[in-house]
């Protein structure tokens, strides 16, 4: 009994050693925990086209994305970020897409743009009703988001704010919660991924997008880069990458990954 | 083959599966405690405790780890949910038991059973879209204490009636008899007779259901406003323990993600005590 039982484990542990011998091409993505779920998505696609091919993701910020590939610790780098003029040695960018976040308030609110000043303001905590930016009386409620989203990040860096400049009324998680905020409070008003709000709003939900110094709050101007609260999300690799973590890219770009990056609402290049 | 009886393979089994089950338990306590070495060491104890704010950085001399405004914002969101729902929770089983006509209380103790079984994020989607807007015209900004307490509440109502249902249904049929043939009313007989005799189930049920209170996330998360400060009012803001975890894990790294895994840990500490707390209490000791 005990022998036949012991037997079936070694054959079983033979098995799978025999399953890790066949060669798979394994291919390191690691950096920003942004564009991790969207490449995770990607990958997954790119296995189920390639069975031979196997694709780590690994998150760790954009620092490590763009230094993993020039120090061979990974064969793709993800950077949320543009490269700084002393990063471009060795390194060769492939835009995957772009990430556009505006300023969403409740359809039914007066306002239809506001000044730097005026989202500094709201959003520290000088101005607490809407007749102090030009809209109706009413006591502003600001929603930020939650710390360490990419959301936040863009935002702050834009305005050079820091954590402990944030005055707001609500701290809201998901983006679904941040519409469904502001959705619910005529007097709402919080910062959402373009993609996301511009989908909500097609379906009907009362937000509106408030354009940014000058620029309309759009997928198309995200796309061609006019608008000022946007950022690229980038692959990194080294000027000769292997064949295969070519054809991988090029896949990533391509066409047919369009509807991965609408689902988590950045916007593909067109 | 004989050594191998059924009785042997069955007594076994058994232990291997309480054994996983157990080990389970102690695997996870091992792994949150393991993951909040790093913050307990960088930032020490004291500082989740006496520091100016919630505001965590990766690195634990550039952030500030104060973790009372999440302790308060949760006992404070548990211990109202608990008081509203306890005396309706109650009432509930009282009438289901001993005023409701059996079909009726076996229709209402199926709607109970269906209220008991609605998914947490139904509860907060619809206390996000409707509850939350109501108390807005009354106070913004809507999210708050109360919209946490009143959905909470609601929530827990349907288990705490459940449990309180079964309690009643332990006490012994003869008390009730003898009550009746001393001549005493409904009313007097529940008062004298049922309620005292059934206080340790009731306690223990209102105590595992505050446990359940404490580690609820989403439907307090998208309620509740989460701002890491201690509220002074019902209409104001709160976080609780559970949504600063569920807000910020996803993208916290180093002495932030263990600084999460210490509020992990805090819950962790709260629940067990409260589940020892059960313990003692349903081993009849409230008499003594």
């Amino acid at each position: 009994m005990r022998t036949r039982t012991l037997s079936l484990l070694a054959l079983s542990i033979a098995l799978l050693a025999g399953c890790e011998e066949t060669s798979r091409q394994k291919i390191t993505i690691t950096g920003s925990s942004t564009i991790a779920p969207l490449i995770a998505e990607i990958a997954k696609r790119y296995e189920a086209r390639h069975p031979d091919i196997r694709i780590d993701v690994q998150t760790g910020g954009s620092s490590r994305g763009i230094n993993d590939p020039v120090k061979g610790l990974a064969d793709v780098g993800m950077s949320s970020r543009a490269l700084r003029a002393s990063e471009s040695d060795g390194r060769v960018t492939h835009v995957l897409a772009r990430d556009g976040v505006a300023f969403i308030v409740h359809a039914s609110n007066p306002i239809s743009e506001l000044t730097d000043e005026q989202i500094l303001g709201i959003f520290t905590g000088k101005f607490d009703n809407w007749e102090q930016v030009g809209g109706n009386d009413g006591a502003i409620t600001s929603a930020n988001r939650a710390n360490g989203r990419s959301e936040l990040e863009l935002m702050m860096k834009f305005y050079e704010l820091h954590p402990e400049d944030f005055q707001v009324d609500l701290i809201s998680g998901e983006n679904q919660h941040g519409i469904k905020t502001v959705a619910g409070d005529p007097n709402a008003i919080t910062y959402m991924s373009i993609g996301a709000s511009e989908f909500d709003i097609a379906n009907g939900v009362p937000i509106k997008l408030l354009p940014l110094r000058g620029v309309p709050a759009s997928s198309k101007s995200v796309a061609s880069e006019q608008f000022p609260l946007s950022r690229p999300l980038i692959l990194i690799t080294t000027p000769e990458p292997l064949p295969h973590v070519s054809d991988f890219i090029e896949f990533a770009r391509s066409e047919s990954v369009h509807d991965l990056i609408r689902q988590q609402s950045y916007v593909p290049l067109q | 083959m004989s050594r191998f009886s059924k009785d042997w393979y069955l007594v076994w089994g058994l232990r291997a599966c309480a054994f996983v089950a157990g080990a389970i338990t102690l695997l996870i306590a091992i792994f949150i405690v393991a993951e909040s070495l790093p913050a307990l060491r960088h930032v020490g104890v004291a500082r989740f405790f006496t520091d100016s704010s919630w505001q965590p950085n990766e690195y634990a001399d550039r952030g500030t780890f104060n973790l009372v405004p999440m302790l308060a914002g949760t006992l404070f969101i548990m211990t109202g949910s608990v008081a509203l729902a306890t005396p309706f929770g109650i009432a509930a089983a009282l009438f289901c038991r001993y005023y409701a006509p059996s079909a009726i209380a076996r229709i209402y103790r199926r709607f109970l059973e269906l209220l008991a079984g609605i998914p947490s994020v139904v509860f907060g989607f619809w206390g996000l879209v409707v509850v939350v807007p109501i108390i807005n015209q009354i106070h913004p900004p809507g999210q708050s204490v109360l919209a946490a307490i009143l959905i909470l509440g609601l929530m827990i109502l349907p288990t705490i009636a459940l449990m309180a249902d079964a309690a009643l249904a332990n006490v012994p049929a003869d008390y009730h008899r003898a009550a009746a043939s001393l001549g005493l009313s409904q009313w007097a007989t529940i008062r004298g007779v049922i309620l005292p005799s059934a206080k340790s189930g009731l306690f223990t049920g209102v105590i595992l259901q505050s446990g359940r209170a404490i580690g609820e996330t989403l439907a307090v998360l998208m309620v509740a406003g989460n701002i890491p400060k201690i509220p002074t009012s019902l209409f104001e803001p709160a976080r609780t323990l559970t949504a600063n975890i569920a807000l910020e894990m996803a993208y916290a790294l180093g002495d932030h993600r263990s600084g999460l895994f210490v509020t992990g840990l805090l819950l962790f500490i709260i629940i067990v005590s409260l589940v020892a707390c059960a313990e003692w209490i349903s081993k009849g000791r409230i008499y003594g």
